[in-house]
């Protein structure tokens, strides 16, 4: 088994949208939003019952930037960027047999219903985690 | 009685009590419940109120479990009438449950996880909850994965050991998860495996078995011990990647490994040849060697050409090309791994030694940072960015 991160991004960055599916949230119909979670919701508990859900969770669009600044001063900040090129909505890790699986769990989460009930055809980036030290290598 | 005796206890009963059921011709799944909830009883109990027959106790209160399971059950489907019974009355003597248990676990329907999961349970006497930790997933999903595992072999009677072989790939799987967290995985493989081998020569002799044993247990078993032998140098306090040549010899356990050779010596006796006593040959040579320097290469060539004739394993061929350089020089290596699949996630890493080797450190590094992007966990790539750092900062 493996583990692999599936990463939603805010609809800015990737690869180019499929024609006629880049429709924001907030203009759909409340209706819509709720189907949207309930198959969300339903993926994550079909994913548990497979053995394979190992966490998820959402993230706030706005982030800020945080480095060290030396010794005994307070930490810089900077930010939030609203153009930033890249930004993740969310995120749920997976545990699976094969990485043939991984893509195909994936296509699943973006195949959530979105405006009108049809797929959103989301990108999802997946990530496969850096796993444990093999004991027999030689 | 104390918290860890009635642990330890229960862990070597249990398995025993789940085999005397399953060969009285219970259903498995249903009989792992059982014992699973006995289990819980006995923690309840037994810290103020030991038992003087542990196992006659685990096995009377697993009875009765399998019994109100078997009721239930009938109620459920209506039908009052059917068998309540204890189950039929069957041999007690159970010393060698273990290969029956474990082939039943790592039945060729499940998938490698599941089986896994079910064996550390049903035979390793862990709870879910531990093999959820050992694992890193929460424990609904590895108690989904326990029940779905025992949903596609139930329903079979099974009263049969199967193949062994099929056990030995879940049992060297365990053992190469390695140690995280409380549970030390290769520990358990190693408990496991000796369990089977302590069971098997009263095992029926089949198809590769023709006077009982396979070779290749005790062949697992000690490939196991001398890996497990080196354990204390793999990694560095701070967590990084010792490779072998570098690694201080004087840490290595020398009473396992001194049993890893004998059990292999054993098995080798008996002259069928099996790809894990072919690799507990390869890693007992190296064990033997005082030094790094002293390793007998020409005959670890020998195994690994003997180990390519068993296995289709693609590894194989590229330890086998670390071999051949070892042996002829770092060009001939390279012309054995010129012969094998770039696509191989090692490939770079063993390029990047064999041109390191041939004094051509522009080509390592290349390859070695190559390699770094394909490893598979951090401390092989922290290692071998490092690598990679050590040339440049040579030069």
């Amino acid at each position: 088994m493996a583990k692999y991160l599936l990463l939603k991004h805010y609809r800015r960055g990737g690869p180019e949208w499929v024609p006629g599916t880049d429709v924001p949230m907030d203009q759909w119909s409340p209706e819509e939003i709720t189907e949207h979670i309930d198959y969300m919701r339903r993926f994550a508990d079909k994913l548990t019952e497979s053995g394979e859900f190992v966490g998820e969770g959402a993230l706030s669009p706005e982030g800020t930037f945080v480095r060290y600044d030396g010794e005994g001063r307070p930490p810089v900040t900077d930010g939030p960027f609203a153009e930033t090129k890249d930004l993740i909505a969310g995120w749920m890790i997976i545990d699976v047999e094969s990485q043939e699986r991984a893509y195909e769990a994936a296509a699943e989460l973006s195949a959530a219903p979105g405006k009108g009930g049809r797929p959103i055809y989301e990108w999802l980036e997946v990530r496969p985690f850096l796993g444990e030290d093999l004991t027999i290598s030689e | 009685m104390d918290h860890d005796a009635v642990n330890d206890q229960m862990r070597t009963l249990a398995p025993q009590v789940l085999g005397v059921l399953v060969r009285r011709g219970a259903d498995f799944a249903t009989a792992e419940d059982a014992v699973q909830e006995a289990l819980i009883e006995a923690v309840r109990h037994w810290p103020d109120d030991p038992p003087d027959d542990p196992k006659a106790w685990l096995l009377r209160v697993a009875g009765r479990k399998l019994i109100d399971a078997q009721r239930s059950e009938a109620t459920r489907r209506r039908r009052e009438e059917r068998v309540h019974d204890e189950p039929p009355p069957g041999p007690t003597e159970q010393s060698d449950d273990t290969l029956l248990l474990l082939s039943r676990c790592c039945h060729p329907a499940l998938s490698p996880a599941s089986a896994i999961a079910l064996t550390l349970r049903a035979v390793g006497g862990l709870t879910t909850a531990q093999i959820a930790r050992a694992f890193l997933v929460p424990e609904a999903t590895m108690a989904q994965r326990i029940s779905r595992a025992k949903r596609t072999i139930s329903g079979q009677r099974f009263d049969r050991p199967g193949d062994a072989r099929a056990v030995l790939h879940v049992l060297y799987l365990i053992f190469n998860e390695g140690f995280t967290g409380e549970i030390s995985l290769a520990d358990e493989a190693i408990r496991l495996t000796r369990q089977l081998a302590a069971s098997a020569p009263s095992a029926p002799a089949g198809p590769g078995r023709p006077d009982g044993a396979d070779p290749e247990i005790s062949g697992l078993l000690a490939l196991m011990l001398l890996h497990h032998a080196r354990r204390a140098a793999r990694y560095t306090a701070s967590g990084e990647l010792v490779p072998l040549d570098e690694q201080d010899r004087s840490r290595w356990d020398t009473a396992m490994i001194r049993e890893g050779v004998e059990v292999l010596q054993d098995a080798l006796a008996q002259d069928r040849l099996g790809q894990y006593q072919v690799q507990a040959a390869i890693a007992a040579l190296h064990d033997d060697a005082p030094t790094a320097g002293e390793t007998d290469w020409p005959q670890i060539l020998e195994w690994y050409d003997e180990l390519a004739g068993l296995t289709d394993n693609p590894v194989v061929a590229l330890n086998r090309a670390v071999a051949v350089g070892q042996v002829d020089g770092p060009r001939a290596g390279l012309a054995a791994l010129a012969e094998i699949d770039p696509g191989l996630s090692r490939w770079d890493a063993v390029a990047a030694h064999l041109h390191e080797r041939a004094d051509d450190a522009a080509a390592a590094i290349d390859h070695y940072t190559a390699a770094a992007d394909r490893a598979t966990s951090s401390a092989e790539r922290t290692h071998l960015i490092k690598q990679a750092a050590r040339l440049r900062a040579a030069r």
